[in-house]
């Protein structure tokens, strides 16, 4: 009898480990819901609405909270992660788009792209701390590893604005390609990637000089695919600081880049129009969002291969992974 | 049991020997595959992938999706080449003598198959390992798991050589058999093309497709390069072995090739 429990145990082991899968929430501009996939089996496990027009999607550092821009209801919805219940809502000004969390999990910084502002809430107190002006059009945002600054990118200004996290005074402005998108810090902060749909490029930004300037601006090219539909969106940097990944829009392609030299290595095929991006918490997987076939691709971070494409709701925007 | 073994032993080493030796069609073998992989698939490209269908879980290039069809058409073409050889052997005289051998006359033609289907294993086998190096991989299972199903799919299509080396009976019609033979089978396949896309043209068009036993020989190829198996392409497949088979051994019916002559 002991024997036979003995050889169940790897049997009972294999089952309890789908207990360490995270779960991956994305939000369906279109649908109007947030479509939620487990990170090992790449199952849906449910849907659920999450208001009109959801595109920003992140978490609280202890995965309890999940943060949603619903854009056109002019609020940022705040979900339970575990219950998938609408908490409250946080004052975010007029159609947030993106946003981003303080790596301590508050306040959060809202682009609101109508009214050319970064508006600072305090999740907590649900307030709103700080209102900056930016260039037009707001969209991307990023806060540095060490919070102390944020930084924006305006869409029509052409420019990628650094707030200073203590004073919301912008203290530089960078001009980079036409319309940025997004922008990533590496985890050591030392540089910035922003990239530009229009301007099919990604802008280096060398943060250890005295003031942020361009060190490199990273193109693109697949054969037979034509220039213009190679448009950077999201963007992500891996932990150990060795890979970029960027998300290239409607070329249906992931650029995979050296961060050393920063030199696309390679291109994956993914679902159509590539959005953003997140990566699982150990950065085994990464998973992007394609918006005009209304699915997730699975990419295989270490063999850098695409495993598998999984339907989602319609026009999947944002991502964001529950944490360890 | 011996010299039914040593029969079939003869058979294949001398069908291997003739094909290495025969370097020109060692290399037009290769060179079929190829030419339509980097000429047709390029401009073919779909660069903004194909769509998913089973067993792909995921967006492929196009010359992913012909890469099994490919291998198909390897054998499509080895196994008239094959009835070719045996309307040679007929014309030549090599055939009497292998008839004549005391051994049942089925096990000498199923000899004569499988002796064409190991090369046929051996031409996708090196075409694959071109394939490879160029970038285009399949799982590691996948490499293994193909092999029985390019058995089977191998002796169904040499089957259906056997079938018509047994009413050609002159070498020079055998380029009629490439015209109405090997084109609409490879071309009216799910080599080229996915069946949905047929459908989209004409639902005539994939219903031909649909009973071409050459599509299920592709789409076993293609479902075992992923390591998985399909049945309903296997049972199609092993089908038709089975009644090409039959009707080629009564094709070479001695009874009935005399009535014939005696008419």
């Amino acid at each position: 009898m002991a024997r036979f429990a003995l050889a169940l145990l790897p049997a009972a082991l294999l089952f309890a480990a789908p207990a360490f899968a995270n779960k991956v929430f994305v939000t369906n501009e279109r649908g109007n819901s947030v479509t939620v996939l487990d990170s090992q089996s790449w199952e849906v496990i449910t849907t659920f609405p999450a208001g009109n027009r959801p595109r920003g999607i992140t978490i609280s550092p202890d995965g309890k909270e999940l943060y949603v821009c619903a854009s056109d209801d002019d609020t940022v919805r705040v979900f339970d992660a575990e219950t998938y219940k609408e908490l409250h809502t946080l004052p975010s000004g007029p159609d947030p788009e993106l946003f981003a969390l303080d790596p301590s999990g508050n306040p959060l910084y809202i682009a609101n792209e109508d009214d050319n502002l970064v508006t600072v809430v305090d999740v907590r107190t649900r307030q709103v701390l700080a209102e900056v002006p930016v260039g037009v059009e707001p969209e991307g945002v990023a806060v540095s590893p060490d919070a102390k600054t944020i930084i924006n990118t305006s869409e029509t200004t052409n420019m990628a604005h650094f707030i200073d996290a203590s004073s919301y005074k912008i203290v530089h402005n960078v001009l980079v390609d036409q319309r940025p998108r997004y922008a990533e810090f590496t985890s050591d902060g030392k540089k910035l990637y922003v990239s530009s749909e229009i301007g099919g490029t990604v802008s280096v930004i060398d943060m250890s000089a005295t003031e942020p300037t361009i060190a490199k601006k990273i193109s693109f090219a697949v054969p037979g695919i034509l220039p213009e539909w190679l448009q950077p969106v999201g963007v992500k940097a891996t932990r150990d600081g060795s890979r970029i990944f960027v998300a290239l829009g409607p070329a249906n392609r992931v650029a995979v880049i050296d961060a050393a030299t920063d030199e696309v290595l390679d291109y994956l095929l993914v679902g159509q129009r590539v959005w953003q991006m997140a990566f699982t918490p150990n950065e085994e997987f990464l998973i992007t969002t394609n918006g005009n076939s209304n699915d997730v691709s699975i990419i295989d971070v270490k063999a850098e291969k695409v495993i598998r494409s999984v339907q989602v709701g319609e026009q999947p925007w944002g991502v964001v992974v529950t944490p360890d | 049991m011996k010299p039914w073994l040593v029969a079939l032993a003869a058979i294949v080493t001398r069908e291997n020997l003739r094909f290495v030796r025969q370097r020109g069609r060692f290399l037009a073998a290769l060179v079929r595959p190829l030419v339509w992989l980097v000429v047709f698939a390029a401009g073919f490209r779909a660069v903004l992938g194909v769509s998913i269908i089973p067993p792909y879980q995921t967006y492929i290039t196009y010359e992913v999706y012909i890469l099994p069809g490919l291998c198909g058409m390897i054998q499509l073409f080895n196994g008239m080449q094959s009835s070719l050889s045996l309307v040679y052997d007929h014309e030549m005289g090599s055939m009497r003598l292998l008839l004549t051998s005391p051994l049942p006359r089925w096990w000498l033609l199923f000899s004569k198959l499988l002796a064409g289907v190991v090369v046929s294993i051996l031409q996708v086998a090196v075409f694959l390992a071109i394939a490879a190096m160029s970038g285009i991989t399949m799982p590691p299972v996948g490499y293994v798991a193909v092999v029985p199903a390019l058995l089977a799919s191998g002796l169904m299509l040499g089957a259906l050589g056997l079938l018509i080396s047994s009413t050609v009976r002159q070498l020079e019609n055998f380029a009629g058999v490439m015209n109405f033979v090997i084109f609409p089978m490879f071309f009216l396949s799910s080599a080229l093309y996915p069946l949905w896309k047929m459908a989209e043209s004409s639902s005539l068009l994939r219903d031909i497709c649909a009973l071409n036993p050459f599509t299920y020989a592709v789409e076993l190829i293609r479902f075992a390069l992923y390591g998985e198996l399909n049945l309903t392409a296997l049972v199609w497949v092993s089908a038709s072995f089975v009644l090409f088979m039959l009707a080629a051994l009564w094709g070479y019916d001695p009874a009935r090739a005399m009535l014939r002559s005696k008419g």
